[in-house]
């Protein structure tokens, strides 16, 4: 421990705290741009420099350690005007249209230049970098707001592994940028939307595609909704609560005001992807399958594999995700009971995820011969549909979701969490295969943020190993030992997104201590609902007696299986 | 953006090379250097950077960050020589720009351009440390100083014959 004086008020702090560590402790706001709490410290941007006593140059506290005895001043005039010398120069790189900015009010560089009181106007023509990048279905790049501060790409490369941002060029002219100046579409990218939540300007948004359900509204479509699992657990964060209040009844009655005629909720076609999955797991282990087995819910995820794995595809379960399980239903099995004609059916779905507006538009995903889910919206995006509508989300009454596909259990709800389909598919194949009842249905060895988590499964004599990953930096090490013939695993559980769908790109900015909320959200919503297997619904029962016949038989295989393909060229060219 | 397809055997090349640094991040500017040469014209297209990417084990686009930064690498297509001329100060007190105009002049381009028969590049450089022979060029690795009007034909001309023996 080390004695330091931080604006005349002395504490004690561990040696290698930083001073912008050790300020907070001490209830001094330092302003910070470059850093982030969950990211390695990159000191680049320079608007948190503070005075050190005995240094002539002004230091940034969000690189520099304290020692014994140092002396800090954080906010005499000198630090205040460099500071704001500091701010200028950003702001002259960077578009002066905030009023328009999808980040307008929660928006890390506007913060600062209020809580700097930095009103003047900037002495500098006002020069951005170059053009916007919409090429992508999921994420927007405006290269004039980017401030250059290298979160985003930290989190590309050092979290994902993906490497699809870097800064291109030096000095003035550096701007952010893909590997030889290509679009989003074109790189590597996997549309996860990491960097959107890493992002503290606008520079890097969800690709907002809120004008084409409104259109669709007016058209006079019938506009059905699906809600994911981890929707419910951010969006009344979105809207301003507390992280991790849960709340569907409310959500589901904002979507009806907003104007969509059905919401219907995704659990209902998780409970579904675990009756297939679960079935193909055992397939596989009995008839000497593939193994390990592979999950496929997540696309960004998806569209890694097939770019860095191509080889490892067979191990990718053939499942559709819940998203496109029950895209294909609303427009085949629905339509039958509603009396809808499919073509008059606009399917939205509402996301945690960026990378989902880009897997409902893959060629094969059109089962039902119309393209199966129309439009994808973001929790973000729906938080803003909510706003529009002039709707008071805390005051709202409750309402169920619409019947028939408005019944999840437990184990569909779980899914939005790192390890929630393990969870969910183990339940579910213990007692397929033990024909017992599983007393016990929390498997508290696949929870939790620990990057890749393994665990062992007793099915009655029947060991069966598992392995869960989140972020794909930890899927690519998984897969490299499985590539390498070191894994012995027979299912693993895969999600791009650090945490599972509730650390998503298209949720409210993220950071690790919302997630331990969010995550806490995810399993009390589990522990509340009275059926928590997949295979007990009984609107699940009930589909495959009425339509599907039985899991992994004729129509599942063409309504919610899948194939893939290989990307690879994607590094070549 | 470099469309160009690099021969097979320059990216063999290429990738031998690479390959003997597998791992070591640090080496990167080394065969960076290395590569540039190899490829004949004084670049590293995307190709180029696959191979590199592949055998040390970095990525693609740290490879583009990395050689959009330093001026001596280029990732589109430059001659087979590639001049650089001194625009520092000391340079440029002692006429650099008469050197570069008069440089323009012979090659038929503009600062920053390439002749058609992809023999030379024209560019701009920093100080490059030899301020006591100003105004100093670059050809490739080879120190020009102090270069007059009088003195460019002949420079020219060495690599220009070079260019005509092969």
């Amino acid at each position: 421990m080390v004695q330091i004086v931080i604006d005349g008020q002395e504490t004690e702090v561990e040696v290698g705290t930083t001073i912008l560590e050790a300020a907070k402790k001490v209830g001094v706001k330092i302003p910070t741009l470059c850093h982030h709490p969950d990211q390695a410290v990159k000191a680049n941007c320079r608007i948190c420099v503070v005075e050190i006593e005995g240094q002539k140059l002004l230091q940034p506290s969000c690189s520099f350690p304290v020692w014994e005895g140092m002396v800090v001043r954080t906010n005499t005039p000198k630090v205040q005007r460099v500071r704001s010398n500091v701010l200028e120069l950003i702001l002259a790189h960077h578009a002066q249209e905030c009023l328009f900015c999808s980040r307008n009010g929660n928006c890390e560089l506007q913060e600062v230049t209020q809580d700097m009181h930095f009103t003047r106007e900037v002495r500098y023509t006002n020069e951005t970098r170059h053009g916007k990048d919409e090429s992508s279905p999921s994420v927007v790049r405006d290269t004039n707001k980017c401030i250059l501060c290298g979160r985003c790409s930290y989190v590309c490369d050092k979290i994902q592994s993906v490497g699809a941002l870097c800064k291109e060029g030096r000095g003035f002219s550096t701007k952010l940028s893909s590997a030889y100046g290509k679009d989003l579409a074109d790189s590597t990218c996997t549309n996860c939307g990491q960097c959107i939540q890493a992002c503290p300007v606008g520079a890097l948004t969800i690709h907002d595609d809120t004008e084409h359900v409104y259109e669709a509204m007016e058209a006079g479509k019938h506009v059905i909704a699906q809600v994911a699992p981890a929707v419910r657990i951010t969006i009344a964060e979105a809207l301003g609560e507390n992280p991790g209040t849960v709340n569907k009844g409310r959500l589901v009655t904002a979507m009806k005001r907003v104007g969509f005629d059905k919401v219907f909720d995704t659990d209902f076609s998780a409970d579904l992807t675990i009756m297939e999955e679960g079935h193909e797991l055992l397939n596989r282990l009995q008839n000497g399958g593939t193994l390990p087995m592979v999950t496929s819910c997540c696309p960004a995820w998806i569209k890694f594999c097939e770019t860095s794995f191509p080889e490892e595809l067979p191990h990718l379960s053939t499942c559709k995700s819940p998203q496109q399980m029950f895209g294909a239903l609303l427009k085949t099995w629905y339509p039958e009971r509603s009396g809808v004609y499919p073509k008059d059916i606009y399917s939205v779905s509402i996301m945690p995820c960026t990378a989902k507006k880009f897997e409902c538009v893959r060629p094969e995903m059109n089962s039902s011969g119309y393209q199966d889910v129309d439009k994808v919206i973001t929790v973000q995006e729906l938080a803003n549909m909510i706003c529009a509508a002039g709707i008071n989300f805390a005051d709202l009454p409750e309402t169920e979701f619409d019947s028939p596909f408005g019944l999840g259990t437990g184990a569909g709800e779980i899914f939005g969490a790192t390890g929630g389909v393990m969870e969910a598919a183990l339940r579910t194949v213990y007692e397929v295969v033990t024909g017992e009842e599983l007393e016990d249905v929390d498997f508290n060895a696949v929870r939790g943020f620990e990057g890749i988590k393994e665990a062992s499964v007793d099915l009655k004599g029947i060991e069966v190993k598992v392995a869960i990953a989140h972020g794909l930096g930890n899927a690519r090490k998984l897969m490299n030992a499985v590539k390498a013939g070191e894994a012995d695993y027979h299912f693993i559980e895969v999600m791009a997104c650090p945490g599972g769908c509730i650390g998503g790109g298209g949720n409210p900015i993220k950071n690790w201590k919302k997630m331990e909320k969010r995550l806490e959200g995810v399993y009390a919503e589990d522990k509340k609902l009275p059926i928590r297997k997949s295979h007990e619904n009984p609107y699940i029962q009930k589909i495959y007696n009425d339509f599907l016949g039985e899991p992994l038989g004729e129509q599942s295989h063409k309504l919610l299986h899948t194939t893939y393909i290989d990307r690879s060229d994607i590094f070549k060219s | 953006m470099n469309t160009s397809h690099t021969p097979a055997m320059q990216l063999e090349q290429v990738a031998s090379l690479a390959r003997e640094f597998k791992g070591k991040k640090d080496q990167l500017m080394l065969v960076l250097l290395k590569a540039q040469k190899i490829t004949g014209h004084n670049a590293l297209p995307e190709d180029v950077a696959v191979v590199i990417a592949e055998e040390m084990g970095v990525t693609k686009n740290h490879i583009y960050d990395f050689a959009t930064f330093y001026a001596m690498f280029s990732t589109e297509k430059r001659g087979k020589h590639v001049i650089r001329v001194c625009k520092s100060t000391p340079c440029h007190v002692n006429k650099a720009s008469n050197a570069a105009h008069m440089l323009e002049k012979t090659l038929g381009i503009k600062m920053g351009e390439t002749t058609e028969d992809g023999q030379f590049t024209l560019e701009h450089i920093e100080c490059i440390g030899v301020c006591d022979r100003a105004p100093a060029m670059l050809v490739d690795d080879e120190v020009y100083g102090p270069v007059t009007e009088e003195s460019i034909p002949g420079i020219l001309s060495k690599y220009q014959m070079q260019g005509e023996e092969i």
